[in-house]
């Protein structure tokens, strides 16, 4: 494989790879706070393209974006009142099927308000046919946008988890909710704002994947699905495991292409998915005993 | 044995009698069709009932199993060997009457497996995938087992929709008939409605037979000890990892005899059989159904699915499970058609009891 073929695999796994983070993190952020895997984590990506779609024909692209992920942020702590809150001794297998249907009304909802046609936001900065060559790799601006805001969304909530007051009263609740209850943090309240950032962060990036990936009412399953297995690569709850996580099944699907039919993309990332948990449940960068603590 | 366990049992059979008394006479017949077709699903659902309802294990890819028997004998029905007739497994297989030369649309001569041996060996494929795939993936337990189960459905949905083996996108296609002594056969034709409705029937019958006997029994109350507590259950003695996978097994074995014969019935089987939605409204009727319940998981499977292939829910059909799963899980999670919440409804518990014959099993 020559040089310039093995960088252009490169760059489009670290694409998809960044994008599965995000959507881990996205994950992540609400187990910590509740101990609940949002199957409902890919709908927020797909709602976030979405309605950034329909406003952009009204408004400029930027105020589009930021419409849509304060929409569905929106959407993310409804969710919360209208479900989460109510539930007194939720089990697991309760959660998992409330979001599994969550996801399901998301979906059909928006079947319904929208359709079945592909959609895609504009290329932010110049257009589909825009290139930039990098050492012999061709790789559209979009990329860019891509890794950039990937960047900053773990940077800032790297900071935000780790200075403001309310950053840290989730981790507080992550490391033990009534002990966190007991210091005078509103649990309750932390779930909420659990549920707002997720969906927000998978907003944007939705927003910001839609030229490449294009957006359907049905394309969020697959994302979530990509965004567990990173989750669980790098150990759930751990946001610098998602990262390197994502990274390390972006690649494996982009190079899986050159020996594999298209077709079965998809069922590489499940496989490895499969494989950790067998293997290694805690993942790669999870504590063992750690895992072995919690409730699965 | 317990003669009261079987009331339930002749009240379905009356009830499957009535109805096809009762569409024929009204000549609305081509209604047992898809009555026939959701009482092959309510097999699914019924294998699914004892592993989610009794032993607490959730599936959330059992539209994998179902596709796993329908392919296997779709493919194995439709897969023409007279061109590997010299080879002497094909032979030997000729020489024992599992095989039967017919003739395709354009006349030629095909020499293709007997749908009873093709049968045979889907029941075998499907259980010991589900033996493989059960000993791993039952060590898990809540967010992980369904995660592993859905991605498992999602491997073999992948599978059946790239490989040309399983005709991709189109799936398979003009399946024979399958033949059942006494000049019956389970086939699409329209003539044939009612003895195939009856042929569907006595398959739920006897699968509901069967799982009765096998709650009621030491098997399962092991089962139960198991959804209530592992740990105390393997205190006890209890050999939970033998008899999870015993369950796992046995309820892919219901999936995949359902997608045999509903495949023979439909003349066909597509992808779409193998989708994770597939799986998901199995797991929402199990739910509505009760959970632990048998005999709610086949009234709700029957009507459920009968609804749905009816076309009543329109483009709302999905919207309509993913309702019935938030709604179940919220205010009943422990499943809609089980006595504690019946008692809750004043006024109706008598009626919908002797309505259902439900009978709680705990």
């Amino acid at each position: 494989m020559p040089f310039e073929q093995i960088l252009q695999y490169i760059f489009s796994g670290i694409t998809n790879g960044s994008i599965y983070a995000i959507v881990a993190i996205g994950f992540n952020i609400i187990y910590n706070t509740t101990g609940i895997i949002n199957f409902a984590q890919g709908e927020f990506l797909m709602l976030g393209g979405m309605t950034a779609i329909s406003l952009s024909a009204f408004m400029p692209l930027p105020v589009a974006i930021l419409a849509s992920v304060v929409i569905t942020s929106f959407v993310g702590a409804l969710i919360d009142f209208i479900f989460i809150r109510r539930l007194k001794k939720p089990t697991v297998l309760n959660m998992v099927i409330i979001t599994i249907g969550l996801s399901i009304l998301i979906r059909d909802i928006a079947l319904h308000v929208w359709d079945e046609k592909v959609r895609s936001l504009p290329y932010f900065t110049g257009s589909e046919v825009t290139s930039i060559n990098i050492l012999g790799a061709y790789i559209s601006p979009q990329v860019l946008w891509v890794l950039g805001v990937s960047g900053i969304i773990v940077a800032l909530l790297g900071v935000f988890f780790r200075v403001t007051v309310t950053g840290r009263s989730m981790r507080a609740c992550a490391s033990n909710m009534t002990a966190a209850r007991l210091c005078g943090i509103n649990t309750r309240n932390m779930v909420t704002i659990s549920f707002m950032l997720s969906a927000a962060i998978g907003a944007l990036a939705g927003c910001v994947v839609s030229p490449i990936t294009q957006t359907q009412y049905d394309c969020g399953t697959s994302l979530a699905i990509k965004g567990f297995t990173v989750a669980i690569l790098g150990g759930l709850g751990n946001s610098t495991g998602a990262v390197i996580g994502g990274i390390v099944i972006g690649l494996l699907e982009a190079f899986s292409i050159s020996i594999m039919p298209l077709a079965y993309k998809d069922a590489i990332a499940i496989a490895v998915l499969l494989l950790i948990l067998f293997v290694r449940p805690s993942g790669l960068f999870g504590k063992k005993e750690a895992a072995g603590l919690k409730e699965f | 044995m317990n003669a009261k366990k079987y009331i339930p049992v002749a009240v379905l059979v009356g009830c499957i009698v009535l109805f096809q008394v009762a569409s024929s006479l009204i000549g609305r017949e081509f209604y047992l069709t898809q009555l026939t077709m959701a009482a092959y699903y309510s097999l699914v659902i019924l294998g699914l009932t004892v592993l989610m309802g009794y032993t607490g294990q959730i599936s959330l890819g059992h539209a994998a199993f179902f596709a796993i028997g329908g392919y296997t004998s779709a493919v194995l029905t439709t897969l023409d060997l007279s061109g590997a007739a010299g080879n002497p497994v094909v032979k030997a297989v000729a020489a024992a009457g599992l095989a039967a030369v017919s003739k395709d649309a354009y006349g030629a001569e095909t020499l293709v497996l007997s749908p009873w041996a093709a049968l045979v060996a889907a029941v075998v494929i499907t259980a010991i995938v589900a033996f493989l795939i059960g000993i791993p993936i039952l060590k898990l337990k809540g967010h992980y087992l369904a995660m592993a189960t859905l991605g498992f459905g999602i491997i073999v949905y992948r599978i059946v929709l790239g490989a040309s083996l399983f005709g991709e996108a189109d799936g398979i296609s003009d399946l024979p008939p399958f033949p059942i002594p006494g000049g019956l056969a389970v086939c699409g034709d329209p003539a044939r409605r009612v003895e195939n409705f009856y042929i569907a029937a006595v398959l739920v019958v006897a699968g509901v037979v069967l799982l009765i006997n096998l709650v009621d029994s030491r098997v399962g109350r092991a089962l139960r000890s198991i959804h209530g507590s592992e740990e105390a259950a393997n205190a006890m003695g209890v050999d939970i990892a033998r008899y999870k996978l015993l369950v796992f097994v046995l309820s892919a074995v219901f999936a995949c005899v359902a997608g045999v014969f509903l495949t023979h019935f439909n003349g066909g089987i597509r992808p779409s059989e193998a989708e994770t939605m597939k799986s998901v409204s199995y797991v929402a009727i199990v739910a509505v159904g009760g959970m632990a319940n048998l005999w709610g998981a086949l009234v709700m499977g029957v009507v459920l699915n009968y609804l749905s292939l009816r076309g009543y829910f329109g483009s709302y059909d999905e919207f309509v499970f993913g309702s019935i799963l938030i709604g179940i899980m919220m205010f009943a999670p422990e499943g809609l058609l089980r006595m504690e919440s019946l008692r809750g409804l004043a006024g109706l518990p008598a009626r919908i009891k002797s309505m259902f014959g439900a009978k709680n099993e705990e």
